[in-house]
């Protein structure tokens, strides 16, 4: 998967003119490819660099046209954090994705395992259904699910709703996996067992070590998945502010400071931020999971 | 595997099977067939939540289809989301994926930069791109301003407010350049070399070489952008409430699809009905609409690519 498409290499060709016009077409490719990247990487970066730029403003230049901060007002950030609620939400979300990734990352692994390892009838069904239910929107049952978590528990305005699900299997997280463990050779696990290991032995003691990469994307994918929640929040949670998350709380930002888009854009860049930190540690993993979702088959 | 025999010990794989699956087994009662269910038996009741239930029949479904003023335009946004931003997202995904194969000089930079607006928490996304594209302050207008061009008003326009939708969802492109790279950089180089040894252009080696080696990748990638464009719901609904301006907080009535309707989606809907009009059986009318075209690309995703579900054991 690593290797690079090359032209044939012509480096130590004798200098014909047909191989000085080959490496001259070879220096323009490069030059255009390179041109090209850089413009699409301004596409991709100037919306950071301008909503960064923006957070560092004053109220009066926030108000106006200009792209560059006259005076770097790092205090904006300060007044975020001193926001009534700001670390209330951010202690929500830190809850949400953080209890909510150990809970899915539990309770997915065992019924991926099944799923990649053992032999019954509905296997296949049940894999089936585990796609379907990955595609399903939320809104589909989002009624009967909130009555019941309204009505019947009277747990709206807390973070049950949104985390208990959570320790039931979450199944893009049991599908990654699943693929993932299917690509470990039954020979290690037929080893373990010849041991004397049982089935949660050998899922525990050979399975999890060399199952790491699988383990860690969908931690992440989870972790993300309630970082950036809206919709959920946005039902359960909207009638308390105490139960808010930052997802659900940014959008109030633009509301309670109405046009000063310098303290919007700092909040923001505290709800981006970590998510690209999180990222930058684990690189690997993620881009490994994201591959796993498209192209094993 | 040998063949077991013995009933007991066919019986303890079976609950071995059983326990290993309970978690999911629960989980797919309590939160996907129950509510599915009851989604189903609802459309046919009045229900707001505070008076006892009644039955109504058809009712919820004809004043779905016949009455309710927003799901017409929002059924045709989705169709529109649904025909632009994957055509687009997918060429575009399939032209920066291309461009990092390409580029050999600081490559795990440009990927790393190319892929971080993917990561941006959808929310956060859509305020930044409000404010980018917003007609009054906007660099994004000043920028056109000062090079004389004409500044449209993006997601304050009911005709501009899709385009404004489809740059956000173009700039998060990250996951379909991955895939598309994966895919790209397996293709065998021998056939490349060989397509080039019989004298084929750069086109004619992406025509015949390239695309048909990554078209099974092309082909998930429409499909799950369908279905991801079908349930598009936070950035139009993000992207609509902070052009309208409207203050958040409990319970806060917000004009639905602001401008004129034109960010409306059908997960929107569902919130629409249920949570500001209180009207659940009409809700679960339109999830059910939005459960029957999911599971319609699913299984036709299911059906074309086999290979999504590897062969166990």
């Amino acid at each position: 998967m690593t290797q690079v498409l090359r032209p044939p290499a012509s480096l130590d060709a004798p200098a014909t003119p047909a191989a000085r016009t080959a490496r001259r077409k070879a220096a323009l490719e490069w030059v255009a490819v390179h041109a090209l990247g850089v413009a699409a990487a301004l596409f991709f970066v100037l919306p950071f660099v301008f909503v960064l730029l923006t957070s560092l403003m004053s109220d009066s230049q926030a108000l106006s046209r200009d792209l560059i901060p006259h005076t770097w007002q790092w205090d904006n950030y300060r007044k975020v954090f001193d926001t009534p609620g700001f670390l209330t939400w951010w202690r929500n979300t830190l809850l949400y994705a953080g209890v909510g990734t150990v809970l899915t990352v539990l309770s997915s692994v065992p019924v991926a395992y099944a799923l990649a390892k053992f032999r019954f009838r509905g296997r296949n069904l049940s894999l089936m259904l585990v796609i379907s239910m990955m595609m399903l929107p939320p809104q589909v049952v989002v009624i009967p699910m909130y009555l019941f978590w309204a009505k019947q528990l009277d747990l709206s305005g807390t973070l049950w709703p949104l985390i208990v699900p959570m320790a039931f299997g979450d199944a893009f997280s049991i599908f990654l996996l699943r693929q993932f463990l299917t690509t470990i050779p039954n020979e290690y696990l037929d080893a373990a067992r010849v041991d004397g290991c049982g089935e949660l032995r050998t899922l525990v003691r050979v399975v999890l070590p060399m199952a790491k990469p699988g383990i860690a994307a969908i931690a992440l994918f989870q972790f993300f998945a309630a970082w950036n929640d809206y919709f959920g929040p946005q039902i359960y949670a909207s009638e308390n502010p105490g139960a808010w998350t930052l997802s659900y709380g940014l959008e109030s930002f633009k509301g309670a400071h109405h046009t000063d888009w310098n303290l919007t854009m700092a909040a923001t860049v505290l709800v981006m931020a970590p998510v690209i930190l999180v990222f930058f540690f684990a690189q690997k993993a993620f881009v490994e999971g994201v591959t796993l979702t498209g192209v094993k088959g | 595997m040998t063949t077991v025999t013995l009933a007991s010990k066919r019986r303890r794989a079976a609950l071995r099977t059983l326990a290993f699956m309970s978690p999911w087994l629960i989980g797919f009662a309590v939160f996907f067939a129950y509510p599915l269910i009851s989604t189903v038996y609802f459309s046919f009741l009045h229900y707001d939540g505070f008076n006892p239930p009644t039955w109504s029949g058809a009712k919820n479904w004809r004043y779905v289809f016949e009455h309710y003023p927003l799901f017409w335009p929002a059924l045709r946004n989705t169709l529109w989301l649904v025909l632009v931003t994957v055509t687009l997202r997918v060429a575009f995904g399939l032209g920066v994926g291309l461009l990092i194969t390409k580029i050999k000089t600081g490559t795990s930079l440009f990927r790393t930069l190319f892929y971080l607006p993917y990561l941006a928490p959808p929310v956060a996304a859509t305020m930044a791109f409000a404010f980018l594209l917003n007609p009054g302050t906007g660099p994004v207008n000043s920028l056109l301003d000062k090079a004389g061009l004409p500044a449209p008003g993006w997601f304050t326009d009911p005709a501009w407010s899709k385009p404004a939708l489809t740059l956000l969802l173009l700039w998060g492109v990250g996951d379909l350049m991955v895939i598309f790279m994966a895919a790209l950089l397996d293709v065998p180089a021998e056939q490349y070399e060989a397509a080039e040894l019989d004298g084929a252009s750069r086109w004619q080696r992406f025509r015949y070489v390239t695309l048909p080696n990554i078209s099974p990748i092309v082909m998930f990638a429409v499909v799950t952008g369908v279905i991801q464009a079908m349930q598009c719901y936070t950035q139009p609904l993000v992207a609509g409430k902070v052009a309208s301006g409207v203050i958040q907080g409990a319970g806060a009535q917000f004009e639905p699809g602001y401008p004129d309707k034109s960010t409306l989606t059908l997960p929107q809907l569902v919130y629409n009905l249920g949570f500001q009009r209180f009207d659940y059986g009409s809700a679960c009318v339109v999830a059910l609409v939005l459960f029957a075209l999911s599971m319609a690309f699913t299984a036709f995703l299911m059906r074309r690519r086999g290979g999504l579900i590897q062969a166990g054991d």
